[in-house]
């Protein structure tokens, strides 16, 4: 076939554009060999690895801080969280699609056999489940467990209720109808908040715990806790239940709950660390902060962890795993607050770094 | 090389093969490759989630398409309600965006004059345009608040009617309802019905038409008696695809049905679809459950399925007894 003078000056003009455009990409690779290397752990700067995570959504804003604050200091890794819920995460894992994953609960028996490899609890931060509420006329309003349970169970129907009004012997309450608002996605959320009123109101919580629930009809369902936030915050009688940062970012005012110890305690990061404190640490660093003991404790504290596996073949990926888990356990703590969570007490860090010790890596 | 010599391009004197032929012979290759591979597509689809599926048909049997309940916790995984919202909220859809995508395409085809005719077709696509996730947002922080009173309203006048005074009637907190997100997938499908209706409008003959208007007709009789029987199949088809497009809509309704999954003739209430379901609760789920969601989607592809059949057979039926039946 005879190639016309046409058709090649043609094709010129592309293959050079992208011959530049591979040069580029290929030159630009490395990026700056960052001579500090001021990390916290005092450890050397690590290999050139990239370790890719998924799982909880409730502390994605901790971790996505604190995978910022760590390329700072070791500029060759690149860590990644996609997200998608605690679910994902364990699944995702168990199937050796990520390296690292995050995740509200603690993996089922018969879902812990699907791992290739066995893994490792690291709790990293907790923050409190506000239960916020719009009514006008009261602004500090105070609940119960088994109060809670009935009105989102649907038993109290109205804000002038014998049980709410026994809770709140000072406040004016409206008979407003109550507006439930509860989370129309799946959530970590809803699996803590449900098992706080399982546990703390066993009689009158009768819907069990899971990331859903079957809620009583004729309620409102928002999707992710900033949906909540949205419909609690637009209408006038509405209650529901909304992560600490949300509410905060909302502007919701939310109720003071009462603990074990039967104080009435506002949902704050010193309420959760002092919950925290007050729960029993398992062997494998899971625990239980909800309805925790103390006088101080804010009893709907949700933990969170981070799934890490026992054995990393990939010896850079492997380094890289553990430094960034280091850090979250060391400097990272620090940047919880900004974000809305509270960091952990001095000796389940120190219980959790000491654990770290158990990957091994290569 | 035995080939018949074939009249239209007989083999040239050269030997070689004309480039017709080749050309010929490939085309057939892809097109039918291209058949081939949408319905292989197409039954993989169906295979594989079905297969994904079935630990929760087993589990669950008849009962998870007849049973209301869906509660995770308890592991009954029941899904009427869902189909309920799905078929109820399409229906609405349908009543409202038929006859305005008919008037639409009436008005594109018969009305307005040539120099328009562009530029209302173009702003009528751009309706398809719009995302549905813009939607969804609309009408989650437009449409439903601004219609909370208005329902109330609604519900106030007709409350002594006796069928109508029981659909138009709820709970209407927060304007998300089984009516609004009707009314949003009204506005989503009507581009769709429009333009297929527009364009089977357009193929009526001129010759039948003129004869109408010779014998009398007004411009309306006209329509109803040259431009509608012929169109049958291609109104039919459009409001299919519209039908097809609401049942499968998924982040417009999520956000604005209201994830309340209840059955209830009372359309200004919260209610629940299967999308919205699968799109809400599959992130967070595992095992069964998560077999249950896809259950819900082959579902859905079923019923998209005997919905089209039972139109294609509705329209055979009707084309067969006016004489002008097609495959």
């Amino acid at each position: 076939m005879i190639r016309s003078r046409t058709a090649s000056r043609r094709l010129a003009w592309p293959a050079l554009a992208l011959t530049i455009a591979l040069g580029v990409t290929a030159c630009g690779g490395s990026s700056d060999d960052g001579g500090k290397t001021t990390s916290t752990t005092g450890g050397s700067e690590l290999a050139a690895a990239t370790i890719n995570g998924s799982g909880a959504t409730f502390p994605q804003a901790f971790y996505e801080t604190a995978i910022e604050a760590f390329k700072a200091e070791q500029s060759a890794v690149t860590v990644t969280y996609a997200g998608g819920g605690s679910g994902k995460g364990q699944t995702d894992l168990a199937a050796g699609l990520v390296d690292w994953a995050g995740s509200d609960s603690v993996v089922k028996p018969e879902d812990a056999a699907k791992f290739q490899t066995p893994f490792l609890y690291f709790p990293t931060v907790a923050a409190p489940i506000t239960v916020s509420y719009n009514l006008s006329g009261v602004k500090a309003l105070r609940l119960s467990a088994d109060t809670i349970a009935g009105i989102f169970g649907g038993t109290i129907t109205k804000w002038d209720d014998a049980a709410i009004a026994a809770d709140n012997p000072k406040a004016d309450l409206p008979s407003t109808a109550i507006v439930v608002v509860h989370r129309a996605d799946g959530s970590g959320t809803t699996a803590n908040f449900t098992k706080y009123l399982t546990k703390a109101a066993p009689t009158a919580w009768t819907l069990g715990t899971d990331k859903v629930v079957n809620w009583p009809a004729g309620q409102q369902a928002g999707n992710g806790n900033a949906g909540v936030a949205q419909i609690v915050k637009s209408t006038n009688g509405a209650i529901g239940y909304v992560d600490f940062s949300d509410a905060e970012f909302s502007g919701l005012s939310y109720a003071s709950v009462k603990n074990a110890s039967g104080k009435f305690v506002t949902a704050s990061l010193e309420g959760a660390s002092a919950a925290v404190n007050g729960a029993t640490i398992n062997s494998d660093l899971t625990y239980d902060p909800l309805d925790a003991e103390g006088a101080a404790a804010y009893p709907i504290t949700a933990p969170t962890y981070l799934l890490i596996s026992t054995t990393y073949t990939d010896a850079a990926k492997g380094a890289a795993v553990k430094g960034f888990v280091e850090y979250i356990l060391t400097g990272g703590q620090s940047l919880a607050a900004e974000v809305g969570f509270a960091k952990l007490p001095a000796e389940l860090a120190a219980r959790a770094l000491a654990q770290l010790e158990k990957v091994t890596v290569g | 090389m035995s080939e018949p010599t074939d009249p239209i391009a007989p083999e040239p004197l050269g030997g070689h093969r004309p480039p017709g032929r080749v050309v010929d012979g490939t085309f057939r290759v892809f097109a039918a490759t291209g058949g081939a591979l949408v319905l292989l597509i197409l039954a993989a689809i169906l295979i594989t989630t079905t297969r994904n599926a079935w630990p929760a048909f087993a589990d669950q049997g008849l009962s998870f398409l007849t049973s209301s309940t869906w509660d995770v916790v308890q592991g009954t995984f029941g899904t009427l309600a869902f189909t309920y919202g799905t078929l109820v909220i399409s229906l609405i859809a349908l009543l409202i965006a038929v006859p305005v995508s008919l008037g639409v395409a009436l008005f594109v085809t018969e009305l307005v004059p040539d120099r328009a005719r562009r530029a209302v077709v173009f702003v009528i696509d751009l309706l398809a345009a719009i995302p549905s996730v813009v939607f969804g947002l609309w009408g989650i922080l437009v449409l439903a608040p601004a219609l909370t009173g208005t329902y109330t309203n609604v519900a106030d006048e007709v409350s002594g009617i006796p069928v109508l005074g029981t659909l138009l009637s709820g709970d209407p907190i927060s304007g998300r309802s089984f009516f609004t997100a009707g009314l949003i997938l009204a506005i989503m499908i009507t581009p769709i019905i429009t333009s297929i209706t527009r364009e089977t409008f357009a193929t009526v003959p001129r010759a039948q038409k003129d004869g109408a208007f010779a014998l009398g007709a007004t411009r309306w009789e006209m329509i109803r008696g040259a431009v509608f029987p012929h169109s049958r199949s291609g109104i039919v088809a459009g409001v299919l695809l519209g039908f097809g497009r609401a049942i499968g809509e998924t982040i417009a309704v999520a956000l604005v049905i209201g994830s309340s999954p209840q059955i209830t003739a009372r359309l200004f209430n919260s209610g629940d679809a299967l999308s919205a379901v699968i799109a809400n609760q599959f992130g967070e789920s595992t095992g069964t459950y998560q077999a249950a969601l896809i259950g819900m989607g082959v579902l859905l592809f079923a019923l998209t399925l005997v919905i089209s059949m039972i139109a294609r057979g509705v329209i055979h039926r009707a084309e067969r007894r006016i004489g002008t039946a097609s495959a």
